[in-house]
């Protein structure tokens, strides 16, 4: 029983692996909350309502969200180099996932904002308030609970996607999945990496649910 | 205080224009409770917006308090809505905060007020509303009235001249609902402050306004003292609504009237007159026999009314005719 397994590569690749998580996510929630923000206020029939932007953004995250993960990986390559000096390892694997999964949290941070009840919005207009402060003041507390369900959700799609960008040499748990347990067929550590990239999710979605329901007053 | 010269809104909805309001012009006083009744979608939302310039209108001016509302600039106009409270029909509290945030809320967005100086404030605005021990709630714990008092002591709170009201107890119980108004007519009363409401309900108009605009498709169809509108209901939809707030059947009463002899008479009392003995003695006077078909008194805004539809047989009718004209009786012959 898991004769093949080398536990501090294992060690090893976790930590990458959740180094590349929680880097990405970071940047994924810095670039995609104000982007998500955007497309909801500059949808139609919405605060900042503009058909050019809003046109122009919802193109650049279809684009992004219909390419394949694996082929961002590999298009990505020269800008990612351009970003971190190099296309390997944690740092080479960030700039695609935050690319990956911006887009797709933006969506879902739109679709949150979506469900916040215009009434909610009039009356803060009728307070007197700016466009700014009503998206800090009542969009943004009134939308948390949906936006920590996109962040749950994004974090577990980058878990994924952290397995694969393995393929370009990004190390993690993915890397050792494939590397050993794929192609030197060494079941014992295809099975510790998939039940260790189990947890990692099941943990993620329960924290998410916690928080969500922390969150919500309703 | 508020007052629409030939003011107008347009949508346009799949390159078609809808005309949501006409032009209109209106007045409303300083310190009175002006009601708005109109059946959905006939503008009267609308037109609620356009003093806020929540709904920008295509055309003509609003003046607010002096204030040109239609040529204010987006800081201006940020800096006026801070002096017109507003509530509405599904109260839209942010349900992120507690009762005292959200009341705290326009003083923090305006902030020109120190924290402690918003605490002291929004305390007294929760007495003032009867929620004191309900500040560290969140408004799904609260009751739909409870909430639409949230919602008051939260438009009250930069201490505004005005108070739009958005069919504000639309979506209430009818005992919350006398709750909720009585304590808009008492804040009327103890802040000065000018009420416009909107409502589908005469029951809401004839409780709290002083006055009463109906509209319809767009446009003011009559207006007045509410008790004049009440009492001598002109337009057809003005006619509508004061009957479903009394629930007169007209049918029925028809019906009523086929099996009874005599001149038919509506009589409408107002004032000192209601009270007055005056049936008997005209009919001793004039001979004339009467029997009463049907009746209602009540008050509106302090003024006690009456409306008596009266058969009379026999006697001087005429005579009888003049002598409740000349007792200030407003008399009109159904038959």
């Amino acid at each position: 029983m898991f004769r093949n397994v080398d536990w501090y590569d294992i060690w090893l690749a976790t930590l990458d692996t959740l180094l590349m998580l929680f880097g990405s996510l970071l940047f994924t929630v810095l670039i995609g909350l104000p982007l998500g923000v955007l497309l909801f206020l500059t949808g139609p029939r919405q605060l900042l309502q503009n058909r050019a932007i809003y046109g122009v953004l919802s193109l650049v995250v279809n684009v992004l969200r219909s390419l394949p993960f694996i082929i961002l990986l590999i298009v990505m390559i020269p800008l990612t180099v351009l970003l971190t000096g190099t296309s390997l390892g944690v740092a080479g694997a960030i700039p695609p996932l935050v690319a990956g999964a911006a887009p797709f949290f933006a969506r879902l941070v739109e679709t949150a904002l979506r469900e916040v009840d215009r009434g909610i919005i009039e009356a803060t207009q009728a307070m007197g308030a700016s466009t700014r402060q009503i998206i800090w003041n009542a969009l943004l507390p009134e939308a948390r609970p949906g936006i920590i369900a996109a962040i749950t959700v994004t974090a577990i799609t980058l878990v994924s996607y952290t397995a694969m960008a393995g393929v370009v040499g990004a190390g993690g748990l993915g890397d050792l999945a494939i590397r050993y347990g794929y192609q030197r067929f060494q079941t014992d550590v295809m099975v510790v990496t998939v039940v260790l990239l189990l947890c990692l999710v099941q943990i993620l979605q329960v924290v998410g649910d916690r928080l969500v329901i922390h969150f919500s007053r309703k | 205080m508020i007052e629409f010269h030939d003011v107008y809104k347009t949508y346009r909805v799949n390159g078609r224009d809808i005309q949501a309001l006409k032009p209109t012009s209106l007045s409303v006083r300083a310190g009175e409770v002006f009601g708005l009744i109109g059946h959905s979608g006939a503008g009267k939302s609308t037109l609620l917006r356009l003093i806020n310039r929540l709904e920008e209108p295509s055309g003509g001016r609003i003046v607010v308090d002096g204030v040109e509302v239609t040529a204010l600039a987006p800081e201006g106009l940020r800096r006026f809505r801070r002096q017109v409270g507003m509530i509405f029909q599904h109260f839209n509290l942010l349900s992120s905060k507690t009762v005292a945030d959200n009341v705290a809320m326009p003083l923090r967005l305006a902030g020109e007020m120190p924290p402690a100086a918003i605490r002291a404030r929004v305390a007294e605005l929760l007495r003032r509303v009867g929620l004191s021990e309900h500040a560290d709630k969140y408004p799904a714990q609260l009751s739909g009235g409870q909430k639409q008092r949230v919602g008051i002591a939260r438009a009250l709170a930069t201490g505004p001249k005005i108070l739009l009201c958005d069919e504000a107890t639309s979506a209430l119980d009818p005992q919350t609902t006398a709750q909720v108004l009585q304590l808009l007519a008492e804040i009327n009363r103890e802040l000065g402050l000018t009420i416009v409401l909107i409502t589908h309900e005469m029951d809401v108009i004839r409780r709290v306004c002083d006055r009463v605009a109906v509209i319809e498709d767009g446009a003011i169809v009559e207006q007045g003292p509410v008790v004049d509108v009440f009492l001598h209901p002109r337009h057809p939809t003005t006619v509508r609504f004061v009957q479903e707030a009394e629930q007169i059947d007209q049918d029925g009463l028809r019906e009523d009237f086929a099996h009874v002899s005599g001149r038919i008479l509506r009589l409408t009392l107002k004032g000192e007159t209601t009270h007055a003995p005056l049936l008997g003695r005209i009919a001793r006077a004039t001979g004339v026999d009467y029997s009463i078909l049907s009746g209602r008194f009540d008050r509106i805004k302090g003024v006690s009314y009456g409306q008596l539809i009266l058969a009379l047989v026999g006697g001087d009718f005429e005579a009888a005719l003049r002598q409740l004209q000349a007792a200030d009786v407003h008399v009109e012959v159904l038959r």
